[in-house]
């Protein structure tokens, strides 16, 4: 069974028609990338997942949870589901060592000392174990985003989303943080990531999902994506990305 | 003046006692309720919401006065009965409320949404996420306007004269409706106000320096 399943899904921000009839299956374990043009609801389409937006119709199924159905907990989806943002989102108010540990703490009521150990060796798995008692504003942004997703594997989640975690890096810092996604991809991760590193997709992603204004329009095996997509607007994104 | 101090230091002395624990009284409380509803004002739920509004434009654009009498004249007739002190702190508990619902609002509006965002994300509820990462980081920016609040708190607290409350503006009514001495009467009053509302001050200019 997929762990997560879009089926036939609709989201609309007022009248604008955000999502349309989208399909989607991602299996235990799979690396997914979306790629499309700005605008095209990529961001739309993975904050779904774990309930940062509203579906209007169909069904989107989530590790057993419906995120159509307006009963369903979605701390218990977010439980599971950890998400890494284009701008980091870390803690302000918190050290590193903090920011990482007070979901594990409030969420999981995880003991003091396991949660510490777990913490510290996150911290060293994503190179930043000697920034344990600054504070965000004194990290880089690629030390943001490593301590970022060291603070959603603490939550040992099933699956990550990823929406654009390299944008808002400059380019010297964007490998760090793309090496750090491609260990976590090795060790079985599920991810859906959303992301214009189109080295990274052809390496790591087993299949690419293209987005054009809210529609799915091409699913593929990342290979034969990469060698012919099958898609006018998406071979055309492609040339323009990677010309870039 | 200081004959003023040397004849009726005891009513003053009285009166500024209760102007401190009026003023004590109503700051704690008002925080409290104050912070109560500036969250049920960025609240999802919608109910919330409107009942957050509501109470704060009430309470905020009633005159303090009106406020205070209702609760020394109307609450005791047909509620239950209170004195002065009770009635006056009570209405103006409410009345700084709201306007503390309003700063404390403004802070939270003020953090990066992409913080509460993130504590979601992470799996905190709402008010894990208000409690631990929202409201630190408004505090911020709400301790200067606050301090406007507090001394205005202090301030208004004389409100407490009209409705018998036996503050420092009451003891000093009565002092000068005896004496006929109105001029030193008053300026010892004002002098007695400063002596709360000064240090009160530069303890906030230097909050607002330590957090800058
Ligand atoms: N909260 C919102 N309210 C109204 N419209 C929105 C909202 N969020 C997104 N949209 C609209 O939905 C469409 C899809 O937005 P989305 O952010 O999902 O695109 P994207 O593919 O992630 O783009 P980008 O590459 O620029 O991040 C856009 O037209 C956007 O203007
Ligand atoms: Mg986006």
């Amino acid at each position: 069974m997929p762990i997560i399943e879009f089926k036939k899904v609709e989201k609309y921000y007022g009248k604008f028609h955000a999502l349309k009839n989208i399909n989607l299956q991602v299996e235990k374990g799979e690396v997914v990338v979306v790629i499309g043009p700005s605008g095209s609801g990529k961001s739309t389409l993975i904050r779904t997942i774990n309930g940062l937006e509203e579906i209007e119709e169909g069904q989107l199924l989530v590790n057993g949870y419906d995120l159509a159905d307006k009963k369903t907990d979605l701390n218990q989806i977010r439980k599971d589901v950890g998400m890494v943002f284009q701008h980091f989102n870390l803690y302000d108010n918190k050290t590193v060592l903090e920011n990482i540990m007070l979901a594990p703490k409030l969420v999981l009521k995880r003991d003091e000392k396991e949660n510490k150990e777990t913490a510290l060796k996150l911290l060293e798995s994503v190179g930043v174990s000697d920034k344990t008692e600054s504070y965000p504003k004194q990290l880089s942004g690629g030390q943001k985003q490593r301590v970022a997703i060291a603070r959603s594997l603490a939550m040992k989640p099933k699956a990550l989303l990823f929406d654009e975690p390299t944008s808002a890096l400059d380019p010297e810092m964007i490998d760090d943080v793309l090496n750090v996604m491609k260990e976590i991809a090795k060790e079985g991760m599920t991810m859906v990531v959303v992301t214009h590193e189109m080295g990274f997709a052809r390496e790591v992603a087993d299949r690419v999902v293209f987005m054009d204004k809210g529609e799915i329009l091409e699913d593929a095996h990342a290979d034969e994506f990469f060698e012919a997509p099958k898609e006018e607007r998406a071979k055309q994104f492609l040339s323009k990305i990677i010309k870039h | 003046m200081i004959s003023v101090f040397q004849q009726h230091g005891q009513e003053l002395l009285t009166g500024l006692g209760n102007t401190i624990l009026c003023s004590v009284i109503a700051l704690f409380f008002s925080l409290i309720i104050g912070s109560t509803f500036a969250i049920f004002e960025v609240l999802p739920s919608k109910l919330l919401r409107v009942i957050g509004r509501i109470y704060i434009e009430v309470f905020r654009n009633i005159p303090l006065l009106v406020i205070g009498m209702f609760f020394y004249v109307v609450v005791p007739q047909y509620v239950l009965p209170m004195d002065g002190f009770t009635a006056g702190t009570i209405g103006l508990t409410l009345y700084t409320s709201s306007f503390i619902a309003e700063t404390v609002r403004a802070g939270i509006q003020a953090v990066d949404s992409g913080q509460m965002e993130g504590a979601r994300a992470n799996g905190l509820s709402f008010m894990q996420a208000m409690w631990h990462i929202v409201l630190p980081q408004a505090f911020k920016y709400v301790i200067p306007p606050l301090g406007n609040q507090f001394i205005n708190l202090v301030k208004n607290s004389s409100v407490l004269a009209f409705v018998a409350g036996f503050d420092l503006m009451y003891q000093g009514d009565m002092i000068a409706s005896a004496t006929f001495d109105t001029f030193n009467t008053y300026i010892a009053v004002g002098v007695l106000y400063l002596i709360i509302t000064l240090p009160l001050s530069y303890y906030m200019r230097y909050l607002e320096k330590k957090l800058a």
